[in-house]
């Protein structure tokens, strides 16, 4: 993002803080359906859940993201692509003047759909993938779907789609892949996308295995300050800024009901993606009054337009700089809302997060997770003629 | 920049904010913020059949201000929001985007 006679960037960080009358950065889960099972998944998606929106309702919503005029939604799951009417509604959307980009495993992308999905203007897709390799992706995202996911990038360069994106959550263990992450992509012509692992949704459990180490933290702010101006990140680093002296690319904030929010698959607006839990919910499209009452009226997101309190972090001289970190983050380890980022570069994060009662440490809500399979299922199955 | 007859691209949508407004280009993708009121009256009233002074002067905006308004058209126009009126008659409204296509 760019902006246009400011002679002072952090003033319109400020004014953004504000809120704004419709966000930039809508994500939309269409279905908590999900083929795949990852470790982190930040909504525990799984299973459909049958309170999901409709096909009208769903238009219903775009219809009125029109009128708000939002420029561009994020679509994501579960696996958005599961959803019968994902064609639809995609095209629906792009009818509508608003743009769309999905994420996706890519486990539904075969020729025909890349080529029908080539064909369609203002439209980006998001391949995730966790490793450079299949051992590093699939132990967090499931066998085979590594190979899953460079199948659909393939089917999406044969049919001639583009630019597609690359969208890696950084952990401890693909750290070190950052730059085959931005070779494989340069070799698809596709851009790199990097994101910062929370313990949202079932990352709560896996969250204190899989994030970077303090070693690493340093690793990716070192690579951001020599790659991030081509590669995006969702601005989800800016806890990083503290470890320097020169900013990464992007906004420095928290946009978390201010310029940013999530509709969940049944319709409920919670404040970010990664905070899917009733203390975060502010709404539900569904609701008189519709996105654009929750949006602009909703007690939450009022009260996050108010300006914050640094807390615990008030007497830091990095707070400028890292602005107290990720509200998710802190909220699922059980650190107040006001303290430092677990992942404070300072180091104020293990301090808190002992300091939180571990028993009273908030659960991600609405899980759709899969039931575990009993034990036998796991046996392989061999198929052929007896 | 001052004669430069501009116009506003015709895949670029301008979103009203407290701030200013948020412009979108639908085409490239970028997103930029218009910072102050007065920059989005400016950019509304755009024509591309009149100067860029002659514009700035039905807006009322003082002749002090005006090289600050170069260098945010100049901006502008870096990023494509903005292109050169090569058409008198190719008015739009830039309120509404184009639809997709």
């Amino acid at each position: 993002m760019t902006n246009t006679m400011s002679s002072n960037p952090s003033r319109l960080v400020e004014q953004l803080k504000g809120g704004l009358d419709a966000p930039i950065c809508l994500t939309w889960e269409l279905t908590y359906a999900c083929n795949l099972e990852c470790v982190h998944c930040l909504s525990s998606s799984g299973r459909r859940d049958p309170r999901e929106l409709s096909t009208d309702e769903a238009k219903a919503v775009l219809d009125e993201l029109h009128d708000l005029q939002v420029f561009y939604i994020n679509i994501g799951g579960g696996e958005p692509m599961i959803r019968r009417d994902f064609f639809e509604l995609l095209e629906y959307s792009i009818d509508r003047g608003i743009g769309v980009k999905f994420s996706t495993n890519g486990a539904f992308i075969d020729a025909d759909k890349a080529r029908r999905l080539a064909a369609m203007d203002y439209l980006d897709i998001q391949i995730s993938l966790d490793g450079t390799d299949a051992v590093t992706n699939d132990s967090v995202r499931g066998a085979g779907s590594y190979d899953t996911a460079i199948q659909a990038m393939e089917h999406l360069r044969n049919a001639g789609f583009g630019e597609f994106k690359i969208s890696v959550v950084v952990t401890r263990h693909n750290v070190d892949q950052l730059d085959e992450f931005k070779a494989l992509a340069d070799s698809f012509g596709a851009q790199l996308r990097i994101t910062r692992l929370r313990p949202s949704g079932r990352g709560a459990d896996s969250w204190h295995e899989l994030h970077p180490t303090n070693a690493q933290q340093r690793q990716i702010y070192d690579w951001l300050l020599a790659h991030g101006d081509n590669v995006l990140t969702g601005d989800s680093f800016f806890h990083l800024n503290a470890l320097g002296e020169e900013p990464l690319p992007g906004l420095n904030m928290c946009g978390a009901g201010r310029v940013v929010c999530l509709i969940d698959p049944i319709g409920d607006v919670y404040a970010c993606p990664f905070v899917i839990h009733d203390e975060f919910k502010a709404g539900s499209v569904r609701d008189e009054g519709g996105f654009g009452h929750v949006w602009k009226q909703s007690d939450l997101f009022t009260e996050l337009r108010e300006p914050q309190s640094a807390g615990a972090c008030a007497s830091c001289g990095s707070y400028d700089a890292c602005q107290g970190g990720c509200m998710a983050a802190k909220f699922f380890v059980g650190i107040p809302l006001d303290g430092p980022d677990p992942e404070c570069v300072a180091g104020h994060g293990e301090a808190a997060m002992l300091a939180a009662s571990t028993e009273h440490r908030p659960r991600p809500m609405m899980d759709h997770s899969k039931p575990p399979r009993p034990s036998n299922e796991r046996v392989p199955v061999t198929i052929g003629r007896r | 920049m001052l004669d430069r007859r501009l116009e506003l691209d015709p895949q670029v949508a301008l979103r009203p904010e407290p701030f200013g407004a948020l412009a979108y280009h639908y085409g490239n993708r970028k997103l930029i913020f218009l910072k102050h009121p007065d920059v989005v009256r400016v950019v509304r009233r755009l024509d591309g059949s009149t100067t860029l002074a002659d514009t700035l002067r039905a807006c009322d905006i003082d002749e002090a201000r005006w090289p600050s308004f170069e260098r945010a058209l100049h901006s502008l126009t870096q990023s494509d929001m903005l292109r050169s009126g090569a058409h008198t008659d190719d008015q739009h409204d830039e309120q509404q985007p184009v639809p997709a296509g």
